[in-house]
């Protein structure tokens, strides 16, 4: 059984703003399932759903079979949700604030737990200082311990890096990882593509309120996930030479670049014997530079693929 | 917890958590209420008191001690438990509230039980402290902790819903200023409403303060400008009023659940 599953989950405001159509989805225990799309895709609107903040307009969501409406306790029992904005009293101290999240979730009192939880999260020392005190960072690391004060099966973390700092980027993701070993389901939204890739076992790309597919991220990057090598020339080129008929090239800027472009998870990308190829031409480059392809440019490929 | 019980952990740490911010603010909690109090004991009842007659054979500072104890009852009640949900909806950490495990009557115990527990106590300082102004007797103690907590209750829910309903800081005020203040002025607490003349003593009687002071007096001095039973009524009937509003709040999501 599925530990989320989502049946024409929907929901337009009152507004008349349809944030999510009908959408089936489900989520396995144990995986880490990455909702990738831009800004005001309809990504909060999904994990507020299920979460218990926004009421569903249609459809049914049940968590660990336990429908979302009707057996509340059961399904919210489980689940532990870090919002993308910073949402603190911040005249509580750092203990009381977590220890309320574990109280409200019917937890008795495990100050053992507690005190693991806040070392793990780099937030001990700071556990008798009131949330105001905190910088940024310290205050988002407070929310993901709140999140996690009661133990839960699924943990949805909403834009989990927007505005991270390298530390805290870091000290997430090896949580991230010692939550999944141990069992933890992990639903992340992000609009960073490295991020979904980095992490995630399965991607669902969502845009314009419609989930338009789930794949598993390597078939994803596989089918999506294109780079590019571009070289700067000393002196433009006409065409691309017969020679390198091998490569998918393309002259840019008036002949003044060179593009070639590559499956970036093939395992060989041809990109060395190119290069060999061009130093035997005798083209030489003045500059190298390789990008990869953005979350635009994979919805401009998924809505061509489905037109 | 099981799947259908009764969230006792949750409901008790918004209790504690809610108390605990009494006692982060005892100044403003305690000491502004006692303040305005001891001022209105000279002014009404030194300065003015002392050239008024009895009222109903009792002392004036003394007769205006219940109706004292109502206001500040009042005015905290609502402005204890409008606050207490407001500023989480203000801040946003109300998410938190609304993706526990906690059904909405849960929530609307811990946070009307909490203001209420600090007005109760608080009434109870003004009742302290009305002590060394004039001489108190209470007639009926058992009522008039009943009235307390009832009127306590009543308003703390009626703070919550105004706590829900406010979009803003001034919206938050409104209710009060405009329309508790001066309900609670002319509902009898500094004057008997027979001293009223005509039609304004037939007005008053639509005036729900008016009850409650009555019914609260009643339990001091056994003298009440309406029945007992009425104020019973009446406060029982508004605590419905109130629970079958935020029954259909919660219903609705009203300005909670988008």
């Amino acid at each position: 059984m599925p530990i989320i599953s989502l049946k024409g989950l929907a929901k337009t405001y009152r507004t008349g703003h349809v944030a999510l159509q009908p959408t089936d989805l489900d989520i396995e225990k144990g995986e880490i399932f990455a909702l990738l799309g831009p800004n005001g895709a309809g990504k909060t609107t999904l994990i507020s759903i299920v979460c218990g903040t926004v009421t569903a307009s249609g459809g049914e969501a049940l968590v660990d079979g336990h429908d979302i409406r009707r057996d509340y306790r059961a399904a919210r029992s489980m689940i532990g949700l870090v919002p993308q904005e910073i949402s603190l009293d911040i005249f509580m101290t750092v203990w009381n604030s977590v220890r309320l999240s574990r109280g409200l979730f019917g937890r008795a009192a495990d100050p053992a737990y507690l005190e693991q939880l806040l070392r793990d999260l780099s937030l001990w020392d700071k556990r008798d200082a009131k949330v105001i005190e905190l910088s940024g960072g310290m205050k988002r690391r407070v929310m993901i311990a709140k999140a996690l004060s009661h133990e839960p099966d699924i943990l949805f973390l909403d834009e989990p890096t927007a505005g991270v700092d390298v530390s805290l980027r870091r000290d997430m993701w090896a949580l991230v990882r010692k939550l999944r070993d141990k069992g933890t389901t992990i639903i992340l939204t992000t609009h960073y593509i490295e991020e979904a890739e980095e992490m995630a076992d399965r991607v669902g790309v969502i845009d314009k309120g419609r989930l338009m597919l789930v794949e598993r991220t390597e078939d994803l990057m596989h089918k999506l996930g294109k780079r590019q090598l571009t070289l700067s020339l000393p002196s433009p080129l006409e065409a691309v030479p017969a020679a390198l008929a091998d490569w998918p090239l393309e002259l840019a800027d008036g002949g003044n670049r060179l593009v070639y472009s590559f499956d970036s998870h093939a395992e060989d990308n041809g990109m060395p014997a190119l290069l060999k190829r061009l130093d035997e031409l005798g083209i030489g480059f003045s500059d190298l530079d390789t990008s990869r392809s953005s979350l635009e440019d994979i919805f401009v490929g998924l809505v061509e693929q489905q037109a | 917890m099981s799947a259908r019980g009764f969230n006792a952990v949750g409901v008790w740490s918004i209790y504690r958590t809610e108390m605990a911010r009494m006692v982060r603010t005892v100044w403003q909690s305690i000491a502004t209420p006692v303040i305005t109090t001891a001022l209105y004991f000279i002014v009404f009842g030194g300065a003015i008191g002392s050239r008024m007659q009895h009222v109903g054979g009792v002392g004036y500072g003394a007769f205006i001690v219940p109706g004292l104890v109502m206001l500040s009852l009042l005015t905290q009640s609502i402005s204890n438990a409008s606050i207490a949900i407001y500023f989480p909806k203000f801040t946003r950490t109300v998410f938190e509230i609304l993706s526990a495990p906690i059904s909405p009557g849960e929530a609307v115990l811990a946070y009307v039980g909490a203001a209420a527990t600090k007005s109760i106590i608080l009434a109870l300082i003004i009742l302290v402290t009305a002590t060394f102004f004039v001489h108190l007797e209470i007639q009926h103690p058992l009522w008039m902790i009943a009235f307390l907590v009832l009127t306590a209750v009543a308003f703390a829910l009626f703070g919550f819903i105004i706590g829900i309903w406010a979009e803003n800081f001034e919206q938050l005020a409104i209710v009060p200023s405009l329309v508790i203040t001066p309900l609670t002025f002319l509902g009898g607490a500094f004057y008997s409403i027979d001293m009223l003349p005509q039609p304004w003593r037939t007005v008053s009687l639509f005036n729900p303060v008016v009850y409650l002071v009555s019914g609260f007096r009643w339990s001091f001095y056994g003298l009440g400008d309406v029945g007992v039973e009425k104020s019973l009524i009446f406060t029982i009937l508004f605590i419905g009023l109130c629970l079958g509003l935020l029954v259909w709040i919660f219903r609705t999501g009203y300005r909670l659940k988008p």
